[in-house]
């Protein structure tokens, strides 16, 4: 009986080695590997770097805070913000219900709250919510809109900023479920906006 | 990590995970029972303090960020034996029914009153959002206008 379990033991070993020995680590999807095989990030023309670029801004963790009307929106369906928090004087909510009576700024994966510096809504002038890519570039680039910025201090503003790069670690919701991240890996987004602006900043038609 | 600031009126300080919500600080390590848990999820406003005069939702707060504030909750928001003017009219309109959520409440509108001394309804319904089971929200209407108007005329009276 010893003989046979000692036996069982060893073939279940073997087993288990040829399992991990043949098992591919790069079968494991990484940031870094969608970002070294997939063509899209290779010769970045200034026109593709803005597609990139666009794929991110468009993407419900970057408009979810730029409404085009006082209610941030939530969630990956974007709908109005739970429990009536609204835009108030300054961006950051009203008297008693301002958005730093939730949002601090780090992530909260005990109650699923997001946070990052400065969490807040980007002004009236930055909505993007129902605005093609086309128009969120032409009115990124607009002073009036944004806030007086260059296209360096825009760039800076893009690939710094901790609360645009807070999209790349959403954290959890409130049941524990990770938040969607924008399509594009981090590094590439910011190699796409620095390549858009040193091309020219060029905005095409559509 | 150290983390010392005011409660109350008085300086804390303690050697805790700075992730722990401050809710779980308040009530499990300074006994202060008044702050309510009640989803965990900044959802409710039963957690409601203030710290440095603001309304913050606790359990979504970690300690980390208190140090060196000031944190009020529910037990110090008298002044001494003198009530506040938000625990004065909720008593004078007898607004809890069950009572769990009002703590939560009251600190919001005191948070409410410091910046709108007298609040119209459309800034109670933007700023008072917090969630009662019992439906007490008509009573709590009148109580927060009461309570706008005890603190004017105590205004008037420190003033004179």
């Amino acid at each position: 009986m010893r003989k046979n379990h000692r036996t069982y033991l060893i073939i279940c070993f073997v087993i288990a080695g040829l399992t991990i020995g043949f098992s591919d680590p790069k079968d494991a999807p990484t940031e870094l590997n969608l970002s070294t095989s997939d063509t899209r990030y290779a010769e970045l023309t200034p026109e593709k770097a803005f597609d990139l670029m666009m794929e991110v801004l468009t993407h419900k963790r970057c408009v979810n805070c730029h409404p085009a009307d006082d209610y941030p929106r939530q969630g990956e369906d974007s709908h109005i913000h739970n429990f009536g928090v609204q835009r108030g004087p300054d961006n950051h909510g009203v008297a008693a219900l301002k958005c730093q009576t939730c949002h601090q700024d780090e992530n909260n994966n005990y109650s699923g709250v997001p946070g990052a510096p400065e969490w807040s809504l980007a002004p009236r002038k930055m909505a993007w919510q129902g605005l093609t890519r086309v128009e969120i570039a032409r009115s990124m680039l607009n002073p009036d809109n944004n806030g007086g910025r260059t296209l360096e201090e825009t760039v800076h503003h893009l690939t710094e900023h901790e609360l645009v790069l807070w999209a790349w670690e959403p954290g959890v919701d409130a049941n524990g479920k990770p938040r969607e991240k924008p399509p594009v890996p981090k590094a590439e987004y910011i190699k796409a906006v620095k390549a858009w602006a040193e091309g020219g900043a060029p905005i095409p038609e559509q | 990590m150290k983390i010392s600031f005011n409660i109350n009126g008085q300086p804390q300080s303690l050697d805790i995970d700075g992730n722990t919500p401050l809710l779980w600080v308040v009530r499990d390590i300074l006994d202060l029972k008044g702050t309510k848990f009640g989803c965990g999820k900044a959802a409710c406003g039963a957690c409601t303090l203030h710290v440095d005069g603001e309304a913050v939702r606790a359990c979504s707060y970690a300690v980390k960020y208190a140090n060196d504030k000031r944190i009020t909750t529910i037990e110090g928001l008298s002044n001494g034996d003198e009530l506040h003017p938000v625990q004065q009219a909720w008593m004078e309109e007898i607004v809890p029914q069950c009572g769990y959520c009002q703590p939560g409440f009251m600190m919001a509108t005191a948070a409410l009153l410091e910046q709108i001394p007298n609040p119209t309804d459309e800034d109670i319904d933007n700023n008072i959002v917090n969630v009662c089971r019992c439906a007490t929200y008509y009573r709590m209407r009148k109580a927060i206008h009461r309570a706008a108007s005890i603190q004017s005329q105590n205004t008037k009276t420190q003033t004179s």
